[in-house]
């Protein structure tokens, strides 16, 4: 038994997970030495509720991504769904659940359609999101004149908010909305990908989808889930992202796609299909989350913040190419 | 038999339409001039309208034609727009602190040391991202999106999110003169075209560039240095970007970190419209082109119908769509 474990631990300290663990690990470390601010509690629970929105979106990108496709449209599918949901709230009224199933299902379709463009006229997946993002967003903004929705239901101003607790004086925490989607979110996504069949199916579909075809996998009713769950997960980060904003505009999320991109490739997803796990991107968010939120702490002017970001993204990922390319080598000389 | 001709036509027309990307844009960009020329009129074939037309084109254009090099290694270059930002900046910054008042030889010696400075940033950022690609072995899209957010974060940076604006003459000239009726940006974004044009099919360089596209393994293993070509790609790629810069801020006559952002997802579009496999390997830059005239043929009738910017986006994208399902629905489908 401890050797396996330690033929586990080995094969772990190699895998991309590790070095962006220890990244993570080191920074948190030094950034809590710098400031006394960024181990609190409340630094915490506010990182979880702002980053909640963009980690949302990295899931469901994750799995499109391991099934082999892209979609860079979802900002324009959670713009649609949070617009149409919320309006369709305050003209007609709708509780939680109502507001839930009005953005999943409008999320869900629009997902579905990019299954269809991908699948039945063959044309890839990157052209495809590039111009539904367009479509999506234009027509959103065309009907709409872009007007912002300021007044929303009381109860949807109100939020979640479960399981209070006190922590030190006179601050008590609690899971709000954000958090609770963010959590429910990672745990159906694990699910999904490593204790069903269809997870093992996504995973041999985006590594090689002519073999997954002979093998008599579904691949279009595959695709089809794939780019819904997509497209539901949008749907559920728009409204959180509503209730966090308080309000919902519909220009500000267009834009922020490559955010979303950048968190789950950081966190070991290739665009080749077929690798990429939940721990992973749960890594590479945090590696954002914590950047950002620590150059904030050390007094760093925001307006250099994204030159900072930038340059982890490009060391990690040089560093993290570089270490692939020794072991290649070293494994199989050439 | 009365059949016949009109079988034949419609054998023809889709024939010619699966014959390749550029007939079917041909095809399109004649459509449309039909369509608008019927629901505009003569407003759509005014002097005025050909040369707003003229004046839009160029910044997208050369964006494109950056954006393209690497799509056709079987790259990305997501950094272009916020390259060109970061030069863009740096031309503005020396040009509006060094500057001397008169019109002499250094006011002269100024400007082009102010635009040799931008491309010097471009060449650096270029060689950034080829050097990470080729050498590193990260895939183009991480990379790029790596120096995307390093250059939008040096140009928020150092210029505090600020615009810097105000020109001497030649410069804005660049953007907004015209040489025979004809743009000076239109002519630039020639500059830029025959000779990438030239370089891609012309030369041995170009033929490296589209089998690395095509299959970079086998590219690699028949002997060419693949990691050379790639890095001098993205410089080019790069310089490209430094050129919009140039255009970008001479026609605003002004330069700041956040400009043409839209743009890049954009370019994207009117290559892949244009008949680039975003997988690399295949594409030219005569569809680049007119893939560029039919997005801003549409644009501008738009906008003479006074119809939204928005919806204009939108009718790109359905184009994008229909014209990518051309050749599976002509019963061609490349795979």
């Amino acid at each position: 038994m401890p050797e396996s474990h330690m033929a586990s631990f080995g094969r772990f300290r190699r895998s991309h997970e590790f070095w962006l663990l220890t990244v993570i690990l080191g920074l948190c470390a030094s950034l809590g030495f710098a400031n006394a601010q960024f181990l609190t509690m409340q630094n915490l629970f506010d990182l979880l509720t702002s980053y909640a929105f963009v980690g949302i979106l990295a899931l469901g990108l994750l799995v499109v991504l391991i099934a082999g496709g892209i979609d860079i449209s979802f900002t324009a599918t959670a713009s649609v769904a949070q617009y149409v949901t919320l309006s369709l709230a305050n003209a007609y009224g709708a509780n939680w659940i109502g507001v839930f199933a009005i953005a999943i299902g409008i999320g869900g379709a629009l997902g579905a359609l990019n299954a269809i463009f991908i699948q039945k006229l063959r044309i890839p997946s990157i052209i495809v999101s590039v111009a539904t993002l367009n479509i999506f967003y234009g027509l959103l903004i065309f009907f709409t004149g872009g007007k912002y929705i300021y007044s929303l239901p009381d109860w949807f101003a109100t939020g979640i908010f479960w399981f209070e607790f006190e922590w030190g004086k006179d601050s008590s925490y609690g899971v709000n909305l954000q958090i609770l989607a963010l959590v429910l979110a990672f745990l159906v996504t694990w699910l999904l990908l490593n204790r069903t069949n269809i997870g093992r199916q996504i995973y041999a579909m985006g590594g090689n989808t002519d073999a997954a075809q002979r093998l008599g996998f579904h691949i279009f009713g595959l695709n089809i889930l794939v780019y819904c769950y997509m497209g539901v997960m949008a749907g559920i980060a728009s409204l959180i992202q509503a209730q966090l904003a308080q309000s919902v505009a519909p220009t500000v999320l267009v834009g922020k796609e490559l955010d979303v991109v950048a968190a789950v490739v950081l966190g070991g997803a290739s665009l080749m299909g077929g690798v990429g796990t939940v721990f992973g991107t749960f890594l590479g968010l945090t590696l954002l989350a914590v950047l950002q939120n620590g150059i904030i702490l050390l007094g760093v002017s925001s307006y250099w913040s994204p030159f900072f970001v930038g340059l982890v993204i490009l060391i990690s990922v040089s560093a993290t190419a570089w270490s692939q390319r020794e072991r290649r080598t070293r494994s199989a000389p050439r | 038999m009365s059949n016949a001709p009109a079988l034949s036509l419609r054998r023809r027309m889709v024939g010619l339409a699966s014959s390749g990307t550029v007939a079917t844009l041909i095809l399109l960009l004649f459509a449309l001039w039909v369509v608008f020329a019927i629901t505009i009129g003569d407003r759509f074939f005014s002097v005025n309208t050909l040369q707003s037309m003229a004046f839009q084109m160029p910044e997208l254009g050369i964006l494109s034609l950056a954006m393209m090099l690497a799509l056709l290694s079987g790259g990305l270059n997501l950094s272009i727009i916020a390259t060109a930002n970061l030069s863009g900046l740096t031309i503005a910054f020396l040009l509006t602190r060094y500057i001397p008042g008169s019109q002499g030889l250094a006011w002269v010696g100024i400007q082009v040391f102010a635009i040799a400075a931008g491309f010097a940033v471009a060449a650096l950022v270029g060689l950034l991202n080829g050097f990470v690609i080729a050498y590193l072995g990260v895939s183009p899209i991480l990379a790029t999106l790596g120096t995307m957010t390093l250059c939008k974060g040096l140009a928020i940076g150092l210029s505090r999110g600020n615009v810097i604006s105000g020109f001497p003459e030649p410069i804005v000239f660049i953007g907004n003169g015209t040489v025979f009726g004809v743009p000076f940006a239109l002519i630039v974004l020639a500059f830029c075209a025959l000779p990438v044009a030239l370089m891609l099919n012309a030369t041995p360089f170009g033929a490296k560039v589209y089998m690395i596209g095509s299959n970079e393994k086998a590219t690699r293993y028949s002997g060419v240095n693949t990691r050379a070509v790639l890095l001098k790609l993205y410089l080019f790629s790069s310089l490209l970007a430094g050129v919009a810069a140039v255009v970008m801020l001479a026609r605003f006559n002004s330069a700041n970190a956040a400009y043409g952002e839209s743009y890049l997802l954009v370019t994207i579009l009117a290559a892949v419209l244009g008949g680039i496999d975003p997988f690399g390997g295949f594409g030219k830059v005569g569809g680049l082109l007119l893939a560029l005239i039919i997005l801003q043929v549409i644009s501008s009738a738009f906008n003479l119908l006074n119809l939204s910017q928005f919806l204009t986006l939108a009718i790109w994208g359905g184009i994008l769509i229909a014209v990518a399902a051309v050749p599976h629905v002509a019963g061609k489908a490349p795979r």
